[in-house]
């Protein structure tokens, strides 16, 4: 398969990014260090390279409703200038894809995909409007970054045009950076606070370049994936896939109740699911792995682990992973298989992090 | 970046031998490959390891990979700070990072292993 490039790969280079691909792309892994990437994140500003993400345009016809039909999230309830986290699901609970919409106007979306996923999103979607209903898949002309963590707002208060107190978290406004129009999100994937920023593909170095400048330091997907892992937000094709009924991955603040949705049947039945996504704490700094399985104190298989790294914040191995549900009671001990040895976890409340700033006022960090 | 005082194996270990021990450890070119060190299972102490054969276990942050004996010999001395900070394999790898000392190493397999030219002249030859 051809491994594209994002605009900022040159960029990447002149800062020594160790790159590998990733969903077709070649992205920065790391540039110095994982954990000092991580923890800069925590403590100061980060900046991840997300160009490769999808994004379409849903407007007009019956967009409203549409969107209702295809998403898990109440689309009815978002007001215009939020934007909200979403599951799209097949006809048996399974995911799709996960996502988040934005409401640009009353019948007016901006849809934000993974971008693996992105070609099946499209015709998955695509197939399911209504006859006046448009989308447009925009990644290609379209750019993002994420500048991440508590030295985040300063600096997006510095490159913004226009004001970016009023910011709340999930709230979306259209700025300008150096006159051109930009959208930002106070969203993110690392649990604090921060911003994605989506603009033109020429403006997006320059950008990039800027917040460098301003003190944040770039980071890579592997201190992304440590970052989300402390917060339990799930990665598609980890956590969330088309076999597993979205209603295990316990992400019910997501999944309206009083609506019809593809998939909605299977995913409100409750005598369907077996498993439940469980956080589990390694009694370590030795980590498992996705595809490990998990076994009760007997020894009897109850689940497999779908994501499993050393967390740099508790100084121990964390993973998540599906487990019988009756097994999912915080301060339970199960057993890891590994490649290598059995591992001892206890089941956690979520997320592992507790200190993250994401749900902060933005007036706290400026 | 290579220490003219040791020699290396292809698998990316390096000895150096101080009067009767044989002292090992993974090489800068290992530690920038694996990334931030985040565990060591060190071997046990008075156990015979092999030449060749999986002798402790490294892990990062993205990944568990294996340490091979360089040369046979008893386990004499484990550097136990590694448990509580494996950072110091990033940071130091030719010396505060070793991982373990060997006595009545086999002197025999020093000859198999790679001065600090010809271990360049593989890392140059693997790139």
């Amino acid at each position: 398969m051809d491994v594209k490039k994002t605009v900022l790969y040159d960029d990447h280079l002149a800062n020594s990014a160790k790159m590998a691909p990733f969903a077709g792309f070649l992205l920065p892994i790391q540039y110095q260090s994982i954990i000092a990437e991580h923890n800069a994140t925590r403590k100061a500003a980060t900046l991840f390279d997300t160009c490769h993400m999808g994004e379409f345009r849903i407007h007009h016809g019956d967009a409203l409703s549409d969107l209702e039909k295809l998403l898990t999230c109440s689309i009815r309830t978002l007001e215009v200038g939020r934007c909200r986290y979403g599951l799209m699901c097949n006809p048996r609970g399974g995911v799709i894809d996960d996502q988040i919409i934005y409401r640009v106007g009353e019948n007016d979306f901006f849809m934000v995909v993974n971008a693996a996923t992105r070609q099946d999103d499209y015709i998955w979607i695509g197939s399911r409007l209504s006859k006046n209903t448009r989308i447009e898949d925009i990644s290609d002309e379209t750019a993002k970054i994420d500048l991440q963590g508590p030295g985040s707002p300063k600096i997006m208060r510095k490159l913004m045009d226009r004001p970016i107190d009023g910011m709340r978290y999930f709230d979306f406004a259209y700025n300008q950076y150096q006159g051109t129009r930009v959208l930002t999100s106070r969203t993110g994937y690392t649990g604090e606070v921060g911003f994605e920023i989506y603009c033109d593909t020429d403006l997006v170095s320059k950008l990039w370049n800027d917040c460098l400048d301003l003190g944040a330091k770039p980071a890579g997907l592997g201190a992304r994936d440590t970052l989300r892992l402390e917060m339990c937000l799930p990665l598609y094709g980890h956590e969330l896939s088309g076999d597993r009924n979205a209603a295990e991955s316990n992400l019910t603040y997501c999944i309206a109740r009083d609506k019809p949705f593809i998939g909605s049947p299977a995913v409100l039945d409750e005598s369907v699911r077996r498993f439940s996504l469980a956080a589990i704490v390694l009694e370590s700094r030795r980590a498992a792995r996705a595809r490990d399985l998990v076994l009760d104190e007997a020894g009897v298989e109850v689940g497999v682990i779908t994501s499993g790294s050393f967390s740099p914040s508790l100084g121990k191995g964390i993973a998540l992973g599906y487990v019988l549900a009756r097994y999912n009671q915080p301060g339970a001990t199960l057993k890891i298989k590994t490649e290598r040895q059995e591992l001892t976890g206890t089941v956690s409340d979520m997320p592992f992090y507790k200190h993250a700033t994401g749900r902060k006022r933005l007036d706290e960090f400026l | 970046m290579v220490s003219e005082e040791c020699l290396y194996t292809k698998t990316h270990e390096w000895v150096r031998i101080e009067g009767e021990l044989a002292v090992v450890g993974i090489t800068d070119h290992a530690q920038r490959a694996l990334g931030d060190i985040t565990f060591i299972e060190l071997p046990q102490l008075h156990v015979e390891v092999e030449r060749g054969k999986e002798c402790a276990t490294i892990e990062s942050v993205k990944a568990a990979s294996d340490i091979y004996a360089p040369i046979s010999g008893e386990v004499f001395e484990v550097n136990a700070s590694l448990e509580g900070a494996p950072e110091k394999i990033n940071h130091d790898p030719y010396g505060e990072g070793w991982i373990f000392k060997l006595k009545d190493y086999n002197r025999n397999h020093l000859s198999s292993l790679l001065n600090a030219s010809a271990y360049e002249a593989f890392l140059e030859s693997e790139a």
